[in-house]
């Protein structure tokens, strides 16, 4: 079967490396996927001072383009625009004046088939994580790793995970051959939209996560989130700088480790766009890059 | 006089004389009213049990803690409300929500008051978070998709702070992670949407 597929604005401009590992890992695994066309912004943190009725339009827009393309079940990598989905469909089924002003807006009229996957949904289904394992080529092993899930993936409405306790990306870094590292601060906020107008608070919650990690004795940080990648990776310089201490913690997408452990090409697993050089620890860890 | 004033006035001419009790009066009955109208979410079932402030990551930054601006919303206390910087360092992270045994969605009526803050011509605590949101919803506007660094570029002539962040952006440039051109796919297709911004200077 097809699956939609929502790419969004961070996936086509700051973290392409998530797109092409996570395209990279559907195709070795079989899953197929078509883009929406003519996609829209799923309107982010920006709709934060929207009103109601815009901050559901927006993101429900592309979601009637995929149903217009025969699209039912769509997969959302970006945990941000997955969340603003997943709220969005919530609020138009529990508010019917809501809902009907949205469909006039759009032109569209629901159908209950409508259907928003996170790929760590489709990934960590049992089949799935049994496939990973069978068809891992590199060893992983030596790699210990801490999940971090941050605030979108568990606390939206109609979750799939715990909402304290979140394990599907554990249960894929398992699969794929990882050390997995127990912690506390896998659910905890990392600043998000902050980081660009309230750096310190972004700095100070993100720098929490990385000493966390380090306590626990991990290696690397994997992620599912954009907003998490870029404060914990691309700010890890900045917050050393700050805190006065020093991280050198990789930060990987999880398609990117899940790629590696199935042999994806290297090209198409864009670790060189990193800002920590995350090369290091995949390196020590296996046979990458042999 | 308002009405609980010429209660209290008839009460000294029949009885003993006390205080008016001035615990709920109208206008906190609106406040809250309005958020219930614009979020969806019923803030008078808060009991304040303080589990969204034990929570919050940004708590510890913020003027007025979220149960505080819950309780300050029931009693009508506007001003201190659509004045605070709660309003607008709360970063939607929804731990609050997950947690709150009442189902109140404290997320949603942040993002209520801070609408309400434009609107009604009260100057924002944190101007910056303000004017980033905005003009990130103008790019959607404008483009259909997010041009992060027309966003920045207007941010930084707001602010002034032209030298924070080089490093970061320079990196992110290098990597080619910084989208140079604008992203045309879905330019005009906002058009059938109503964007009901409120276009005040911050």
């Amino acid at each position: 079967m097809k699956y939609g597929y929502y790419s969004g604005c961070c996936l086509n401009s700051t973290c392409k490396d998530f797109d092409v590992s996570i395209r990279s890992v559907f195709r070795i695994l079989g899953v197929e996927v078509e883009e929406i066309k003519n996609w829209v912004c799923c309107g982010s943190s920006a709709v934060h001072v929207a009103p109601r009725y815009l901050s559901v339009a927006l993101p429900l827009d592309s979601m009637a383009k995929a149903q217009k393309q025969g699209l039912d079940e769509v997969l959302v990598p970006c945990a941000a625009c997955y969340a603003r989905f997943k709220t969005g469909l919530h609020d138009i089924n529990a508010d019917g004046g809501l809902k009907r002003e949205v469909e006039q807006a759009l032109k569209h009229t629901f159908t209950d088939k409508l259907r928003i996957i996170s790929p760590l949904e489709l990934l960590s289904a049992a089949e799935t994580v049994d496939k990973i394992r069978k068809s891992r080529k590199t060893d992983l092993s030596g790699l210990k790793v801490v999940c971090y899930y941050g605030c979108y993936l568990s606390r939206v409405p109609d979750h799939f995970e715990d909402t304290e306790f979140p394990q599907s990306m554990d249960r894929l870094m398992d699969a794929a051959g990882a050390q997995l590292v127990d912690w506390g601060s896998r659910t905890d906020c990392c600043g998000g939209s902050l980081s660009v107008t309230r750096t310190d608070i972004a700095r100070k919650l993100s720098n929490d996560i990385l000493s966390a990690a380090k306590k626990a004795g991990a290696e690397a940080v994997v992620v599912s989130c954009p907003f998490c990648h870029m404060n914990l990776d691309a700010r890890q310089g900045d917050i050393e700088a700050a805190y006065g201490i020093k991280y050198d913690m990789p930060v990987y997408y999880f398609s990117q480790v899940i790629g590696a452990a199935l042999g994806a090409p290297e090209k198409d697993l864009m670790l060189n766009m990193h800002f920590v050089n995350p090369k290091r620890v995949v390196e020590k860890a296996g046979t990458y890059g042999h | 006089m308002s009405e609980v004033e010429t209660l209290a006035k008839n009460e000294t001419r029949t009885g003993p004389s006390r205080p008016a009790l001035d615990i709920n009066p109208p206008e906190g009955a609106r406040l809250a009213a309005a958020v219930k109208l614009a979020a969806n979410t019923d803030v008078n079932a808060c009991f304040q049990c303080r589990k969204c402030t034990s929570g919050c990551p940004v708590a510890y930054a913020m003027d007025y803690t979220p149960a505080q601006i819950m309780h300050a919303i029931r009693l009508g206390l506007k001003d201190l409300v659509l004045s605070s910087s709660t309003i607008w360092l709360c970063a939607a992270c929804e731990t609050c929500v997950a947690r709150c045994p009442q189902g109140v969605d404290i997320v949603k009526a942040m993002d209520a008051l801070r609408g309400m803050c434009l609107s009604e011509g009260y100057k924002p605590k944190e101007p910056e978070v303000a004017a980033f949101y905005k003009y990130s919803l103008n790019s959607i506007q404008v483009f259909g998709r997010l041009y992060e660094l027309g966003v920045m570029g207007r941010l930084k002539l707001a602010t002034r702070e032209f030298r924070k962040d080089w490093r970061l952006g320079l990196g992110l440039f290098k990597r080619g992670k910084l989208k140079v051109i604008p992203d045309f796919g879905s330019v005009g297709e906002m058009r059938r949407m109503e964007f009901r911004v409120v276009r005040r200077k911050v």
